[in-house]
């Protein structure tokens, strides 16, 4: 590092102080308290112990709001990748000005609340929305569908919802990708769908990893989705933490299930990005 | 190309194609139909709407029947502006020192301060109200300031960094080699290059603030309520057609706010890069 100036004393990374300082008072000492608090064993956090943690893993109940809370996740992730996919290919292929205003309607969502988003999808698929008043107008129902409280239509709202996560990473992969190697794969006789499989799907596949850990990171803590369209008899984890927290207030349970959160959640985002480097290293070598 | 169209190339464009336009249709559809249908006559949120009315708009605008959501559309924009603006002095600072270094301890620091965005918010915000609970606070606007700033922070750091590695050092070291002082540099050359880049993520940090509901969720009571919270509420219990006028007036705010950001600083190219 070059003399810092006239101040002996003064090194750059001394600039990062106030932040680490920030982050040490409020984002660690608070987490580190949370880990803390989950080895209490009452309300009012008086007697240390495993309890919270038995109690949290001896009702099988728990296990399969976890087990439930990782599948949205996963279908989330699913629903996304298939459409959101092709739209990125079919973003490769249109003129630079239609990518800008493709580019601007796919950010435009994640800049709008998600209650704003979430709200949306309560007055297209409620009981007198537009999926039912349409399907209804051509006949093809003649009982209005319930669509809101079902898991169905938990996944088609948080597929909008997310989609913008999938689309960004995969759209800035995909772009830097040489256009010479598709027209290679085709000028050699290839059809269009084993270019699409033997040469983009591989190389994007990066951008297709990062774009699955934000949907799944996102679509299994997305409290207020959940709640909204979801309803009080879909049960997820978010829903059992703030229950726990702000409804019951027993911390230290609260503080075990939002544990088991970070780490059932984590460890799949993991799993994810090793996979993730691993076929980054396969592409490249 | 020269080539017939076999089947295998039809099936590809119609099938593709088709999921595409789904995809744009399930991206813009709801946005539209809430637009649509906060202009309604009716109390209900049928669809399609009945007549056209500006009245839950003037509902909403009325200063007596919507008092609560001004207050809280006050909270939330006050809590917005503070937590970037401490964030843009924090950030800044933070990528100026660690952006060029290229130390272990510096990429450390860097995914430590990039971390709230992978972490689960509803465990940030739990782990925030149980935090100042224990230590006596009560839920006051600077404790949402203080919980927003951790979560919306990183989008600053990440592209005020980004815009530094792409700064020329040759120029910093000219300004150096001709005398300028390091504080000099910084006001006159590097400051002006990164300017875009601060700006492009403090606008996605203040919009990731007004947007926040895990942290606003623990950390705020009846007092400091923000308003996707106070949105939150009016879905849980009766529809009020409110919210779609609310909706509205944010679907306009976005779509104004993010053309003079792509216009100034190109924030989607930001976004996507």
């Amino acid at each position: 590092m070059k003399e810092g100036g006239k101040l002996s004393l003064f090194r750059e990374w001394q600039l990062a102080v106030p932040l680490a300082l920030a982050f040490a008072a409020l984002f660690l000492a608070p987490l580190l308290l949370l880990v803390g608090v989950s080895f209490y064993n009452d309300e009012k956090i008086t007697q240390p112990g495993f309890a919270s943690w038995l109690k949290f893993y001896g009702d099988p109940f728990n296990y399969k709001v976890i087990g439930d809370t990782l599948l949205l996740g996963a279908k989330t992730v699913c629903t996304t990748v298939l459409i959101g996919y092709p739209l990125a290919l079919v973003y490769l292929d249109l003129s630079a000005r239609l990518q800008k205003v493709l580019l601007f309607v796919i950010v435009m969502p994640l800049l709008l609340s998600v209650v704003v988003r979430t709200f949306a999808w309560i007055v297209v698929l409620g009981r007198e929305g537009v999926v039912n008043s349409v399907l209804m107008g051509l006949g093809v129902i003649s009982e209005p569908l319930k669509l809101l409280q079902t898991e169905l239509g938990l996944v088609i709202s948080l597929t909008q919802i997310e989609m913008p996560l999938m689309l960004l990473p995969l759209i800035s992969v995909m772009s830097r990708l040489d256009p010479n190697l598709r027209d290679a794969s085709a000028a050699l006789g290839a059809s269009r769908w084993r270019t699409l499989f033997t040469v983009i799907v591989p190389l994007s596949m990066p951008g297709l990893i990062a774009g699955c850990l934000l949907v799944f990171a996102s679509s299994t803590t997305a409290f207020i989705s959940q709640t909204v369209i979801g309803g009080v008899r879909l049960i997820y984890l978010p829903l059992v933490i703030w229950q726990q927290s702000l409804v019951v207030y027993h911390w230290p349970l609260a503080a075990v299930a939002s544990l088991s959160l970070v780490v059932s959640v984590l460890s799949v985002v993991a799993a994810l990005s090793w996979a993730g480097r691993r076929s980054g290293g396969y592409v490249n070598g | 190309m020269g080539r017939r169209r076999s089947f295998g190339d039809v099936s590809y464009g119609l099938l593709i194609g088709g999921l595409a336009l789904l995809a744009v249709t399930i991206i813009v559809a709801p946005v539209v139909i809430v637009l649509m249908t906060s202009f309604t006559e009716g109390q209900a949120l049928k669809f399609p709407p009945k007549g056209f009315s500006l009245g839950w708009y003037e509902q909403l605008f009325d200063p007596v029947k919507s008092r609560q959501i001004h207050k809280t559309a006050g909270n939330s924009l006050w809590i917005a502006a503070f937590s970037t603006l401490f964030g843009v002095v924090l950030a800044t600072l933070a990528a100026l020192g660690l952006g060029r270094s290229r130390s272990r301890l510096a990429r450390v620091a860097d995914s430590l301060f990039m971390s709230p965005l992978v972490l689960p918010g509803i465990t940030f915000g739990l782990a925030a109200l149980v935090y100042f609970s224990l230590l006596g606070f009560r839920p006051s606007i600077e404790l949402m300031i203080a919980g927003h700033l951790i979560v919306t922070m990183p989008f600053i750091l990440r592209t005020t960094t980004a815009s530094l590695s792409q700064l020329d050092p040759a120029l910093l070291d000219s300004s150096q080699s001709l005398g300028a002082s390091w504080l000099y540099t910084l006001r006159r050359v590097t400051l002006p290059l990164i300017a875009p880049g601060i700006a492009a993520g403090a606008f996605l940090a203040f919009m990731a603030s007004i947007d926040n509901v895990p942290v606003s969720l623990f950390l705020s009571n009846a007092r400091t309520d923000t308003l996707p919270i106070r949105m939150w509420g009016m879905m849980e219990s009766t529809l009020d057609v409110r919210v779609a006028a609310v909706s509205g007036v944010l679907i306009a705010a976005a779509f104004v706010l993010m053309l003079i950001m792509e216009w100034t600083v190109g924030l989607t190219r930001r976004m996507r890069d």
